[in-house]
């Protein structure tokens, strides 16, 4: 049956307008358990980095645990800490987009540092927790590395990524490899920066402190964590070097 | 000829029972002579990417199974007044909006599953299975029959990629639903197949389960 143009336009005016109603409404009725999921799973991520929490089911628990544990900074690639963006609003650290930071240029980002504070002292901290941002093989790579309170020793690292090969690349996720960065060390005896890198292969070998097994099969996925890590430390430095000096004062800013 | 059509009879049957024979062969069709993924060889796709492990291929035909179901019912519903020059895009519409809710939903409440899923979930509008069930049938059909209709094609589909991330995660990671069964049932040094975890692995699964299915059936292209 052939319809008039009219009816054909007015037809799609009011599809249009309910499909587009429906889907806005139910964006707004959704994007605060979105943001919830979203902020857990980054916290998730950063207490994965320094301890075992695939235990712990109840997010609730999660959140509170954060909450005790952490407090954050944000700070610049001279190592000062930052309060408020060009606009004047407060920084967050939580709120920080790493992913959007790693387009701008290194001088520009803003670097978030979350402090893993001590149990019974919250002004000890016990650990500093670094987010990074990188590229893999097909796409980003991202991680959360967790340096000792001697600002050298890896406590432990979190990684993550969008599309690494399944079974090849996508095991910079499994606590296999998690566990071999513990340990290693970023920093040489003469006290300049080399982070820790895979080596190509994974033969099992004894390596010294700043290297670690491979991944067999996915040697550029490897490469891309090697060079997100040697990049972002980098950035980190004049952070990390003004704290072994006792300079950026523990400003606690939740 | 060995392949059963559909019979889609026009004359109409004033009282014809919920389950009557002719609407029965609208779910059986597809879950074996009519499969929608084995014998049409449509959305090949997802049944390559999504098929590594079993629960987010199941979440995966959940979704599909809703996007199918909802979007016959909704076109078979307003078919007479969807205009036929833009029908395609009215159809491509409604599928994107039940995607998009089918995402934001996971996004809410399984963000596991949205992370690993990803794109994937969008891409069920591109899914040929869908928008080729809303064109020939539900375009032409009442929405009980087109929700049947949608039902065995979902199923059809379901069955298909479930048994497929069945053997590729066995093979592949030596899990069903992340439980080791190896390991369970003691045989620790079981060397997981990294074949069946790339996507080469899942075109050697449903190259076989074809072939199993066609022997069986009988079909022969034409």
């Amino acid at each position: 049956m052939q319809r008039s143009n009219t009816y054909i336009i007015v037809f799609s005016a009011i599809l249009t307008i309910i499909l587009g109603l429906l889907l806005s409404g139910t964006s707004v009725v959704l994007k605060p358990l979105q943001d919830k999921q979203v902020d857990l799973d980054n916290k998730k991520k950063i207490l994965g980095a320094v301890m075992d929490i695939s235990s712990i089911v109840d997010p609730n628990e999660i959140l509170s645990l954060y909450e005790k544990r952490f407090s954050s900074i944000v700070i610049d690639i001279n190592g000062k800490i930052v309060e408020k963006d060009k606009k004047g609003n407060p920084v967050i650290a939580e709120k920080v987009n790493i992913q959007k930071n790693y387009k701008v240029a290194k001088e520009d980002r803003l670097y978030p540092v979350f402090q893993f504070v001590s149990e019974s002292d919250p002004s000890k901290v016990e650990a500093y927790i670094f987010p990074m941002w990188g590229a893999g093989l097909w796409d980003w790579v991202s991680g959360f590395v967790a340096i000792e309170s001697d600002l050298n020793t890896i406590k432990g690292v979190a990684f993550d990524h969008k599309t690494e090969t399944p079974g090849l690349g996508a095991r910079i996720t499994s606590d296999q490899i998690k566990d071999r960065y513990k340990g290693k060390k970023i920093f040489d005896a003469s006290g300049s920066l080399v982070s820790v890198s895979m080596v190509k292969g994974e033969k099992g070998l004894p390596l010294d402190d700043h290297h670690i097994d491979g991944l067999s099969g996915a040697t550029l996925t490897g490469k891309g964590v090697n060079s997100m890590m040697l990049n972002y430390l980098e950035c980190y430095k004049t952070f990390i070097e003004k704290t072994k000096k006792g300079g950026v004062s523990m400003v606690m800013s939740n | 000829m060995s392949t059963e059509t559909l019979e889609q009879s026009i004359v109409k049957e004033p009282a014809e029972p919920l389950l009557s024979k002719r609407r029965k062969k609208f779910i059986t069709d597809p879950l074996n002579d009519d499969n929608p993924v084995t014998v049409q060889v449509l959305g090949i796709c997802s049944a390559l990417a999504i098929t590594i492990k079993m629960e987010p291929t199941l979440v995966m035909s959940i979704a599909v199974v809703f996007v199918i179901v909802f979007s016959n019912l909704i076109i078979s519903l307003i078919r007479d007044l969807i205009p036929g020059r833009v029908r395609i895009i009215v159809q491509l519409a409604i599928v994107a909006t039940l995607v998009t809710l089918v995402s934001e939903v996971l996004k809410a409440y399984m963000f596991d599953m949205y992370k690993v899923l990803g794109a994937f979930v969008g891409l069920i509008i591109t899914n040929c299975i869908v928008m080729g069930r809303l064109e020939a049938f539900a375009m032409a059909n009442k929405p009980y029959d087109s929700v049947l209709d949608g039902l065995g094609s979902g199923f059809g589909y379901a069955w298909i990629i479930l048994t497929v991330a069945f053997f590729r995660e066995l093979f592949g990671s030596g899990s069903l639903f992340d439980f080791k069964v190896f390991e369970a049932i003691g045989w620790t040094s079981y060397q997981t197949n990294g074949l069946m975890v790339d996507s080469i692995g899942a075109f050697m699964v449903l190259g076989i389960l074809i072939w199993v299915q066609r022997t069986k059936t009988g079909y022969v292209e034409h």
